[in-house]
């Protein structure tokens, strides 16, 4: 029995107790019509959790309708628990991006671990292998202690999470802006590999099919993680720790094992995992996306405590867990299964006709709500959204450069800036190898993993420059889209979809909700212009620390595929002699750039254009060129331009340099960072097709084997000649430097 | 030959392990789940990779009791071949067919990269088809794979000839004496941190590992052929 008593109905109407939980007044008017009495604890429970934005959407609902979700390639459009795209040969790509933000901000390890947890339970709860990990992550400045202690627990969190279970974590990107110190952004991103006749949804159907409970035991960590997710973090917000949950990656690693082969039995009706929201959320959402009901019996439940409340079973999220109905009369070989991984599955409850979520506790009916009430009826709000002041000021600034006169010394800082910095620090904690299919190792454009068994391979990268998505959030919705597109291409892949992680503040602020509609406008129309739907994702809101709000950051997580292994192509310069192209013209952009930052300390100003014709017009033409054996590297043009982009072209080559002529002003032709821009090498005997085949290129230099970057101007001469490795050893250095030099 | 694949719960290397020794050597591999109790039908033995058990209480320290390892014991007696890699390797001196331990890396960090090996002894049945002195390049992936043994085991695997792999340059994790690989007295039972079977394609990076696994079969070959 539980040890403490539990509010009454009336008390929790009379005390608003509700509000505690997240609900508004009218929120609980709502249930209250609903079901046409007064929800008791437990009830009341379920609903705040579920009308949460975390899992409700309730906020975003209305924005996220604007994208594309469809095409001939999509099989899962958004959803379920992961996206699913056709690769052909009766194979598809599973892949889903997910936040764990609030979590991480206040116990990184554990945080960012089971962020990785969760978001691979999402892939293989559709019955898919996972291949892959990629993680999306955004600090503060390295230079403040609890930044650094962020930074290396969410690193470790993910490593320990990742080499344990055995999925390589294959690549991904780290932004350092001082709006992410007090609430850091965790987005981890899984891609599996599945044939079609496996695809498995989450569904309870079939009256008297039964609900089974498999995986790990049910404690009283994460309860209310949802609805924690759904509000700003305070200085209190350390009081909320036990709603962070603990991982244990051995155990998922047994869970994910056994449901991939559980996903071979015709005895299996529906599987999902129980992630946020735990128990209420996977039986609600199975119910009522099939049309039935479920009954459970939560004396049953698995549980690692004694004494826990039916509210605090239903709301518990622990991790690890996953909701399978079966077919009457089936258990017992789905025991036999799990046991073999040493594993149980329970029977806890039923599958009924009457539309109900109907939970017993110590013999009693404890909650009897309608489940697609839960799922699918939270209130959807339309939020007010007004063009903030700073964004005229911003756009009516006049196009400058910043004032540089040490381009060589320049190019060192800007090799330095962690953003831009090598990443080596984190990578090499990250198992990226395991499961033997990683052709293309992080470091470069986009990681490239082979699809074992055939001739194929899958592109993958996450990607969102937020400096831009703040200054003008729909021409940055549309930048982020298109440099994601921008490494596929260059890793020899075509774009197939992508899943987007929408991280912001409040959306109860107009200028954050505008933010939140433009950039999802920009967003909108890159995936057209790119052929590139929306197959799922999932939104963080109330990104805020005591008011603060990051910049809007939608991640997106991007997959390609490679047609032939041929096509493969790394950044990386290949040999002495072959020929540099520029693809694209520059412009003085430096609104939200490296150097700005750099040299005025904060961003300001229009963010680069984009006209997204051009850009699908030159990925197009490089990826063909790609395919026909003409390219021997690729590599975009980002942050710092031109001149850090030739130089990581050349970093680990070994003693390769390169000489290289531009035309124009020198600080802009070098820093700016004009999009939709590519440097591509050539071998000599292959340069006249691809000129013709690619018109924007303009040929400008050689790849040398001197080991020094040699940049000229044709009115100006020499700007900078450097050796490669001072600047290697700079921009190798500077996050360990940054990270020691503190300690 | 047929290769025996061990799986633990929390094995994870035993896919590489299994396709390199049948899509790219050519030779027969089987999955052995740890709690069974017969490698009777199986010419080698190979201990995967991974986090046996989660590695909860120590690395491998678990593993070594699940029922296989009495056969695998067993095979090491009988002179049959067994490779143990990372997880492998400690799990093979948590059974005590390798002497020494595998400690926590110098840096107190997980660590995944191509390292420099150096070939030490060319003249074991893993070994063969190298030449002494060769240098390989082999990824390593681990976090607590810094071997440690007493001056005097050291000694001895010096003196016999039983460090077959060191690293070479950089010594990544801090073990003793450079130490990445180290065989049992009789010279059939390997144990090494880095991962020779993800490095068996130049797809993925480098083919030098593929050589170990040749000198294994080749060995068996001769040896049968010889009964024969």
């Amino acid at each position: 029995m539980p040890t403490m008593l539990e509010p009454t109905a009336e008390q929790i109407r009379d005390e608003k107790l509700y509000q505690q939980m997240g609900m508004t007044d009218e929120e609980f008017a709502m249930v209250e019509k609903i079901l046409g009495r007064l929800p008791n604890y437990t009830e009341i429970g379920l609903f705040s959790v579920m009308w949460s934005e975390h899992c409700s959407y309730k906020n975003s609902k209305p924005v996220l309708r604007k994208f594309p979700t469809e095409g001939p390639q999509v099989l899962q459009g958004p959803g379920e628990g992961a996206g699913i795209v056709d690769i052909g040969d009766n194979q598809a790509v599973v892949f889903k991006m997910e936040s764990h933000n609030h979590p991480s901000a206040i116990e990184p390890y554990q945080g960012a671990a089971t962020g990785v947890g969760g978001i691979l339970r999402d892939v293989f709860s559709m019955g898919a292998q996972p291949i892959a990990l990629l993680n999306s992550l955004r600090f503060g400045e390295l230079d403040h202690p609890r930044t650094r202690y962020l930074f290396e627990e969410v690193v470790a969190g993910i490593a320990g999470y990742g080499n344990c279970i055995g999925i390589p974590t294959v690549g991904g990107e780290v932004q350092f802006d001082p709006c992410y110190a007090g609430n850091p952004l965790v987005n981890a991103m899984a891609v599996g590999l599945i044939n079609h006749e496996d695809i498995q949804r989450g569904i309870a159907s079939g009256v008297g099919n039964t609900v089974m409970y498999v995986g790990a035991k049910t404690g009283r960590d994460g309860i209310h993680g949802a609805t924690f997710a759904s509000e700003e973090l305070t200085e209190d917000s350390d009081e909320k720790r036990p709603a962070v949950q603990v991982g244990d990656p051995f155990m998922e690693k047994l869970l994910m094992d056994a449901c991939i082969e559980l996903v071979k039995s015709d005895a299996l009706v529906g599987i999902q995992d129980m992630g946020a929201a735990g128990l209420t959320s996977s039986s609600a959402e199975m119910a009522s996306k099939a049309g039935y009901g479920v009954e459970m019996n939560l004396d049953l439940v698995p549980q690692r405590e004694t004494g826990m409340t039916a509210y605090e079973m239903m709301l518990s999220e622990s991790q690890e867990r996953m909701l399978i109905v079966v077919k009457k009369g089936r258990e017992e070989e789905i025991n036999e299964l799990f046991h073999k991984y040493g594993l149980d599955a329970v029977a806890i409850g039923r599958v009924t006709d009457d539309k109900m979520l109907r939970l017993y506790h110590n013999g009693e009916v404890v909650a009897e709500v309608p489940a697609d009430a839960l799922a699918e009826e939270a209130p959807v709000y339309h939020k007010p959204s007004a063009e903030p002041q700073y964004f005229r000021d911003f756009q009516a600034m006049a196009a400058a450069e910043p004032k540089v006169e040490d381009l060589g010394g320049t190019l060192v800082s800007l090799l330095q800036q962690p953003t831009i910095a090598s990443k080596e620090w984190v990578y090499d904690q990250y198992d990226h190898q395991v499961r033997t299919s990683t052709v293309v190792k992080p470091g470069s454009d986009a990681a490239v993993v082979r699809v074992r068994g055939t001739d194929k391979a899958l592109a993958m990268t996450a990607d969102c420059n937020s400096r831009y998505i703040y200054l003008d959030p729909e021409t940055g919705g549309k930048i982020a889209v298109a440099e994601a597109a921008r490494n596929i291409v260059c890793s020899g892949g075509k774009p197939l979809a992508i899943t987007d992680c929408l991280n912001f503040g409040s959306p109860e602020r107009t200028d954050i909700f505008w933010q939140i509609e433009k950039s999802a406008d920009g967003i909108s129309d890159a995936c057209r212009a790119l052929d590139a739907p929306v197959i799922g994702g999932n939104v963080s809101l109330y990104n805020e620390r005591s008011g603060e709000a990051v910049y809007p950051t939608p991640t997106i997580g991007m997959v390609g595929l490679v047609e032939k292994l041929d096509h493969v192509t790394t950044q990386h310069a290949k040999e002495a002699g072959d020929q540099v192209y520029l693809i694209g013209e520059t412009h003085t952009e430096f609104g939200g750039s490296e150097l700005q930052k750099l040299t005025d300390g904060k961003i300001s100003g229009k963010s680069p254009a984009i006209d997204l014709g051009v850009e699908a017009a030159r990925q197009e033409a490089l990826l063909s060129a790609i395919r026909d054996g003409l390219v021997r590297s690729a590599h975009d043009l980002a942050e710092g331009g031109f001149a850090v982009a030739l130089a990581e072209k050349l970093f680990g080559t070994e003693g390769l340099g390169a000489d290289v002529e531009i035309t124009g002003s020198p600080i802009t032709a070098l820093f700016s960072e004009t999009q939709s821009r590519f440097l591509v090498t050539v071998k000599p005997e292959d340069a006249e097709k691809f000129g013709q085949r690619v018109k924007d290129a303009k040929h400008i230099g050689t790849i040398t084997d001197d080991a020094r970057l040699v940049i000229r101007s044709a009115d100006a001469g020499t700007l900078i000649e450097e050796e490669i490795n001072r600047l290697e050893t700079a921009w190798k250095g500077a996050i360990p430097c940054l990270l020691n030099s503190a300690e | 030959m047929k290769f025996a694949v061990i799986q633990f719960p929390g094995s994870n290397c035993d896919l590489d392990m299994y396709h390199a020794v049948k899509d790219v050597l050519g030779e027969e591999a089987e999955y052995v789940w740890h709690d069974e109790a017969d490698l009777s039908g199986f010419d080698g033995v190979l201990v995967p990779g991974g986090f046996s058990f989660g590695d909860y209480l120590r690395c491998g320290a678990i593993a070594r009791f699940s029922n296989i390892m009495k056969e695998v014991v067993k095979a090491a007696e009988a002179g049959k071949p067994v490779l143990g890699v990372c997880n492998g390797f400690q799990v093979l001196t948590e059974a005590g067919l390798l002497p020494g331990a595998l400690l926590r890396n110098r840096d107190l960090k997980f660590m995944c990269r191509n390292v420099t090996l150096k070939v030490e002894n060319a003249g074991t049945m893993f070994t063969a088809e190298y030449a002494e002195g060769d240098e390989l390049t082999i990824p390593i992936a681990h976090g607590e794979g810094n071997y440690y043994c007493d001056d005097e085991t050291y000694s001895k695997l010096k003196e016999s000839g039983r460090i077959v792999f060191t690293y070479s340059g950089d010594n990544p994790n801090g073990s003793v004496g450079d130490i990445a690989g180290i065989l049992n007295e009789k010279g059939n039972v390997l144990g090494m941190m880095p991962h020779p079977e993800r490095a068996v394609e130049k797809l993925l990076g480098s083919d030098d590992g593929l050589k170990m696994f040749q000198s294994i079969v080749k060995e068996w070959r001769e040896s049968h052929a010889n009964y024969a």
